[in-house]
């Protein structure tokens, strides 16, 4: 079976889906969160490596590189807070983080 | 000269009033009271200039507004009834500026004191002075503030509050038609000047004035709208009542506002508009039955009070009435002669009232008194020759001017003037009879005060007594110097243009011819008047309790002033009350608030509430509501450009 660009895009979409209900369906820990984004931000990449195979165009594949850039930094920064958060507050549980609360 | 007379006591209420913290209480003193006594003296030499010599004057101070047709300037108007005014406006003045220096040494805030009764001086002086309706106007106003504020110049007591606010409003009803009264002065005769007034009044005689669908006779309907005024300010039958409570303000005060000159301000308005009153019978007759009825009426609540201060204001009330029937009667000479001598003898029982209350720690009810002829002589006696003077007994100045008024009334052969003579012969009467009650229930028989009280007994001091020596000086011989100037034969050389006479006005001459038993009767009604007082307090203390028991209701009518204050209260205070609350609490307290601000404010509070349980505080709320977003914004743009087909 020969894979087609269709297959590419639905485990793009699968992945993205799933991303997206890890954040909202997720009550337990922040870093599930971030672990959701990096899916999602996954995801954006395989689509644009698929549509730069299959363009004949180089540009998608140097964009994904540099998504995996910003992806590696914001997991960084993401976990700081999370540590800061976790020393100042004891506990990094989804419902404890509710300050914006009206 | 003149405008000196007017402005020294105004120069000494702003010194008083806004340096006294520097130049202090004592400083204070000085400087009024030294203003007025100079203001005093000139307005001596004037009397003589302008009454004897036969001057006549107009300063013109300076303008005051003009606009459209209204041209008002301030000008002092100089003749013999301002003359005499001034006479007694700055002399008792001055004599209560310097009695005043002992009534109130104690009082922390003399510097506020002495610039209101300057202020009060100044006002008075205004009005007595004033060529126009509007200047009367000003005047007028500017003594009825002076009045709230010293009638009230105990603040801190409620009593004091509630009587100064009292005579405010009771004297912005007569206002009220005052001020109606100088409108329709503009409207008819289109100036405010007196002497454009007056030299116009003789063409509006039986015109008459549309209003409503009513005609009204112009010079009545304007006489009887500035009379309102009068009756206001002098406390006249019907607005009498704030008259016995002003007496809350300081005893130097009653004597001067509430004795000698603010409440004859009506009367001199009524002499100074003479030329208007003299075309008008109905609005004369108005004036004499309501000075006649004031008298009587006023007399016979005296009988039975007990604050020695309410006593003599009722006396004043009484005695303003007499002054008012003659005036009604076409008298007028006669009318402001009661004024000139009434003012003398009449500050001199308050001031002397003033003494006993000094002297017996601020006692002011006579039933704690009694005896105290021996522990303070020279009050005595001062109030004895008030009391002589007022009663009307012989050769002092009471007898001629009073007695000059039953005269008048009677020799006005009208039915009104029938009126006002029986009124004014039993009001001598009971006037005799509660003046020497109040002398046998202070000075004589047995002490009633308190052991403490007697103790601290003593007499007043000399700042006080000189005073007090000098009006009774004028108590006793006003009358018999004065005389023959106002009422005797040299009346009209002596007031010339300032009074108007009509043509069938004689009654100063039938005045000289009435029967020798009505001349007499005064005397014989103040001799009887004394006889019962002697009888009731003097031999036979217990007379008058028992009379109580036996006449209660009678007693009790009277005790309680003919249930004036009763009265009004049902009429006015309380409807006015129960409409102020239903104004506050439901008009404006539902209604207004409830549907304005506070409801607008309620249901914004409603919606906020609501619009923060949409803040859970999850970060995911927040990410979903941005995708959702996200994608309604990308669905709505991909249907406006067509990219979905």
């Amino acid at each position: 079976m020969e894979i087609a660009l269709h297959h590419y895009l639905t485990v793009a979409a699968i992945l993205f889906t799933l991303g997206v209900f890890g954040i909202f369906l997720n009550r337990k820990n922040v870093i599930i969160i971030l672990m959701s984004v990096e899916l999602m931000l996954l995801a954006v990449n395989i689509n644009f490596v698929t549509f730069s195979s299959f363009l004949g165009d180089l540009v998608g594949q140097i964009f994904a590189l540099m998504v995996l850039t910003v992806a590696a930094g914001e997991a960084a920064i993401g976990l700081a807070i999370v540590v800061v958060y976790f020393r100042n507050r004891g506990s990094i549980a989804v419902e404890d983080i509710n300050m914006m609360k009206g | 000269m003149y405008s000196a007379i007017v402005f020294l006591p105004l120069i000494g209420c702003l010194i008083a009033g806004f340096f006294g913290r520097f130049i202090g209480a004592r400083g204070c003193e000085i400087v009024t009271c030294s203003l007025l006594v100079l203001a005093a003296i000139l307005s001596w030499i004037v009397f003589f200039d302008v009454g004897i010599s036969g001057g006549s004057d107009r300063v013109e101070v300076m303008k005051w507004m003009t606009s459209g047709e209204l041209d008002v300037s301030w000008r002092l108007r100089i003749d013999t009834l301002t003359a005499v005014m001034l006479v007694v406006v700055t002399t008792v003045s001055s004599l209560v500026h310097i009695y005043s220096i002992g009534y109130m040494h104690h009082d922390p805030h003399r510097p506020r004191f002495f610039s209101y009764l300057s202020l009060f001086t100044f006002a008075m002086l205004m009005l007595v002075t004033s060529d126009n309706f509007l200047q009367l106007f000003f005047g007028w106003e500017g003594v009825g503030l002076a009045s709230y504020l010293l009638i009230g110049f105990w603040y801190h007591k409620p009593s004091a509050n509630a009587a100064a606010i009292k005579a405010f409003i009771v004297n912005r009803v007569g206002d009220f038609g005052f001020a109606l009264g100088i409108c329709a002065i503009f409207f008819v005769f289109g100036t405010t000047d007196f002497d454009a007034v007056f030299a116009a009044a003789p063409q509006q005689v039986g015109k008459s004035l549309l209003f409503l669908s009513y005609e009204l006779d112009i010079l009545t309907v304007i006489c009887l709208l500035l009379f309102m005024g009068a009756m206001g300010k002098s406390a006249q039958f019907l607005l009498h009542t704030w008259l016995p409570d002003a007496m809350e303000g300081p005893t130097p005060v009653s004597a001067l506002i509430h004795a000698a000159t603010m409440v004859t301000a009506g009367v001199f308005m009524v002499a100074r508009l003479s030329p208007l009153f003299e075309y008008s019978p109905t609005a004369l007759a108005v004036v004499a039955v309501i000075g006649a009825t004031t008298a009587f009426f006023a007399a016979t609540v005296g009988l039975v009070q007990n604050d020695i201060k309410r006593i003599i204001a009722y006396s004043t009330c009484s005695q303003l009435g007499y002054m008012f029937a003659a005036m009604g009667v076409g008298a007028y000479s006669v009318g402001i002669f009661h004024l000139f001598t009434h003012a003398f003898f009449k500050a001199l029982l308050f001031l002397g009232s003033g003494s006993v209350i000094h002297a017996m720690s601020d006692e002011q009810d006579i039933r704690k008194m009694g005896g105290l002829r021996k522990l303070i002589p020279v009050t005595w006696i001062m109030m004895l020759i008030g009391t002589l003077a007022l009663t009307g007994f012989p050769l002092t100045a009471g007898y001629f001017s009073k007695d000059a008024i039953v005269e008048a009334t009677f020799a006005a052969h009208s039915d009104v003037g029938k009126y006002a003579f029986y009124a004014t012969v039993i009001a001598a009467f009971m006037t005799s009879f509660y003046s020497w009650r109040l002398i046998f229930l202070t000075f004589h028989g047995k002490s009633r005060a308190g052991k403490e009280v007697l103790d601290h007994v003593h007499e007043s001091p000399a700042v006080m007594l000189v005073p007090l020596a000098l009006l009774a000086i004028g108590s006793l011989f006003a009358g018999f110097f004065f005389k023959d100037l106002f009422i005797g034969e040299g009346y009209r050389e002596f007031w010339r243009q300032s009074l108007f006479t009509g043509e069938n006005n004689h009654i100063l001459e039938a005045l000289h011819h009435v029967p020798a038993i009505i001349a007499q009767l005064p005397t014989y009604m103040m001799a009887g008047g004394f006889a019962a007082a002697v009888v009731m307090y003097f031999m036979i203390p217990s007379l008058p309790a028992v009379m109580a028991m036996i006449f209660k209701p009678i007693y009790l009518f009277l005790l309680h002033k003919w249930y004036f204050d009763e009265l009004y209260d049902l009429i006015f205070t309380r409807p006015a009350k129960w409409i102020g609350r239903q104004l506050w609490k439901v008009g404006d307290g539902r209604i207004i608030d409830g549907l304005g601000p506070d409801g607008v404010a309620a249901r914004v509070i409603d919606a906020t509430n609501r619009v923060v349980k949409l803040q859970s505080g999850y970060v995911y709320h927040y990410a979903f509501a941005m995708l959702i977003g996200v994608a309604l914004l990308i669905t709505y743009f991909m249907f406006i450009s067509g990219g979905v087909r």
